[in-house]
């Protein structure tokens, strides 16, 4: 049975994956959307389409958050806009890559190591600042709460504030009042542009953390700015991989299906379950990502196929336990406040 | 001159492109109005 051009398993499976990928999307702001490129790169699809596709998704996705955030007041269009120049340049010249290496045959080959190298880099990053912080943070509740604090100079990185001293005319301010070059807004737009285009990712895991540490861009804004930025980012992107035949609907459209809903979820989660509860899991399923893609370049390699199919269920269970660790607990969260106002009803 | 083959593979990528956005939209609006008739029942599950 074929509803929508696949299979009635692949349907399910993607809409289920979907599901999970929004999650985590939903509640950590990033992340989750570039365990599908790889995931559809494990299941055979060529790297036009894995990455096409997976770009195509980020990009429905992120209108849908985009959305929500605009109505929080969580988005700069100004710095928005500027990071759409830097990153449309940047895609262009990641997507002429992965052409280029298409037509050479090396494309899948490096597109996967790039992968295992970057998410096992952010993975033991974040995963050692979760031990690190394990126990000392004292900020309860969800950690979209700081949504419409004002800026502390205290929170800006000293890198940031280092950066910020180079002051390279012309110089523009962005949300907070913050000075900052356009040069280096335009650099870090490029440079994250550049692995958009070449990962078929939005980006979000890489920008996110660059507007923070390299701008000085507050968190909450960061976030709603680089979602903002992915809507653009990813239409041109999905378009410009469209044109090449890259971009398969019946593989986004479940996808798309299942991460609307799972991000609702996930957003709604943020304001139950502290963040550093999960962030371990978070950092360990980065990790995941990264080694299933390792199986999969060496079953590639060495023409063993089980090392594929270990591929991809390392992917699906990394995804699987995270997202099921956030609504796992939300729901013993929500039990234990349902309990605690039990009492005063006697 | 135009070139017929490009111009078509542009409108194909537009109407996909146009596609996933007019799904984003509906699937915003759909589990939108879910979650607004979903909530006071979770609430009213958790209360009871």
């Amino acid at each position: 049975m074929e509803p929508f051009g696949i299979a009635l398993t692949t349907l399910v499976l993607f809409v289920s994956f979907g599901f999970m990928v929004g999650v985590l999307f939903g509640f950590f702001g990033m992340g989750g959307s570039f365990l599908v490129t790889p995931a559809l790169l494990v299941m055979g699809y060529p790297a036009r389409v894995a990455v096409g596709s997976g770009m195509a998704f980020v990009f429905g996705t992120a209108v849908i958050a985009t959305l929500k955030h605009h109505d929080l007041g969580q988005v700069d269009y100004k710095l928005g806009g500027l990071m759409i120049v830097g990153t449309s340049v940047g895609i262009e010249v990641g997507r002429i890559g992965v052409f280029y290496l298409e037509d050479l045959g090396l494309a899948s080959g490096v597109i996967g190591i790039t992968y295992v190298v970057l998410l096992g880099a952010i993975g033991v990053f974040v995963t050692r600042n979760a031990l690190k912080n394990d126990g000392s943070s004292g900020s309860g509740g969800g950690h979209h709460d700081a949504a419409d604090d004002e800026i502390d100079p205290d929170a800006i990185p000293d890198i940031a504030k280092k950066i910020q001293s180079y002051r390279v005319p012309p110089m523009m301010t962005i949300a907070g009042g913050i000075q900052v070059s356009l040069w280096m807004v335009l650099g870090v737009a490029f440079a994250t542009g550049l692995l958009s285009g070449f990962l078929g990712v939005g980006g979000g895991f890489i920008r996110m953390p660059a507007m923070f540490y390299l701008i000085g861009v507050p968190v909450p804004v960061a976030v709603g700015t680089d979602l903002f930025e992915i809507v653009f980012s990813g239409g041109i992107g999905s378009f410009l991989y469209g044109m090449e035949g890259g971009v398969d609907l019946s593989i986004v459209a479940p996808l798309l299906a299942g991460s609307a809903l799972g991000a609702r979820i996930g957003s709604a989660a943020t304001s139950i379950v502290n963040e550093d509860d999960i962030k371990i899991y978070f950092g360990l399923m980065l990790l995941g990502g990264s080694i299933a893609v390792a199986f999969q370049q060496a079953g590639d390699y060495f023409a063993i196929e089980i090392f594929n199919t270990v591929g991809f269920a390392l992917i699906l269970l990394s995804a699987f336990m995270v997202s099921g660790a956030v609504i796992y607990s939300t729901v013993t969260e929500m039990r234990a406040q349902a309990n605690a106002s039990v009492p005063s009803a006697d | 001159m135009i070139d017929l083959a490009t111009s078509s593979s542009a409108v194909q990528a537009g109407a996909l492109v146009g596609a996933v956005l007019l799904e984003a939209f509906v699937l915003y609006v759909g589990y939108g109005a879910l979650e607004r008739v979903a909530t006071p029942v979770v609430e009213r599950i958790k209360h009871a």
